[in-house]
């Protein structure tokens, strides 16, 4: 189970619309238990609209905040622009780690379409996004 | 005083175990042969057949990647932090 906040669900899906026409990524950064603190957008350094690579900078940066905040590399986003949000067999074939969330944007979808799985050792398997609603305190008048 | 190895978590079953190890070497490819030396199960997630760094892997030495700095080439002196990391990397196909 993944456990994000409403304003964490858009800011990845801003992080997408705003990669468009290429694909949009970054990391996610939060608790053992899939509970995310942080989305970290990346630059797509593959610039392309078929594949994507996380920034090596951002995730060197991303790592040792989290040895610094305490927190994990919880896992990854990254949008498909036109197909659904399930993992491709590259998504699949260079999933770097077991333990991690990986979170799939389809913009082929309106609304958006997030979804999250975990992949290990080729298998994937979806699991439960919970989305906590964030409510912005009103300005005063 | 030697360099000291970052191991990320996926490759730490296949590399004893440990966050940290100490590794000699001038260059970075002089530490790389090291530890696949040490633990040759990681060999072909290092390293290519033509001893070139693989693909989808980031190496760090201190704060800078080091496909910038020479690759394989890249100089390591004591007390430098080296940082292995998978690429994480996918896409629509």
């Amino acid at each position: 189970m993944l456990t994000v906040t409403s304003d964490q669900r858009d800011a990845m899906v801003a992080t997408c619309i705003r990669a468009l026409p290429d694909e949009g990524c970054g990391l996610l950064l939060g608790t053992p238990e899939g509970v995310v603190a942080e989305v970290v957008p990346s630059a797509n350094v593959a610039a392309s609209a078929k594949v994507y690579e996380i920034d090596p900078r951002v995730l060197l940066r991303s790592f040792r905040r989290a040895d610094d905040e305490g927190l994990e590399v919880l896992g990854v986003f990254h949008s498909h622009t036109h197909s659904p949000a399930y993992p491709s067999p590259t998504d699949v074939r260079q999933a770097p780690d077991p333990q991690w969330h990986y979170v799939l944007v389809s913009l082929a979808a309106v609304p958006a379409d997030l979804r999250s799985y975990r992949i290990v050792e080729g298998t994937v398997t979806e699991e439960e996004v919970v989305v906590n609603k964030v409510t912005t305190a009103a300005s005063p008048d | 005083m030697p360099a000291l190895l970052r191991i990320p978590t996926v490759l730490r079953p296949a590399m004893g175990g440990e966050n940290t190890i100490a590794v000699e070497g001038t260059t970075v490819g002089a530490v790389l042969a090291q530890v696949t030396q040490r633990f040759p199960a990681v060999k072909g997630q290092l390293l290519n057949e033509d001893g070139t760094l693989h693909r989808f892997l980031n190496v760090y030495v201190n704060d800078d990647d080091v496909r910038y700095l020479g690759g394989v080439d890249a100089p390591v002196n004591d007390s430098d932090e080296i940082t292995l990391l998978p690429a994480v990397a996918g896409g629509a196909w």
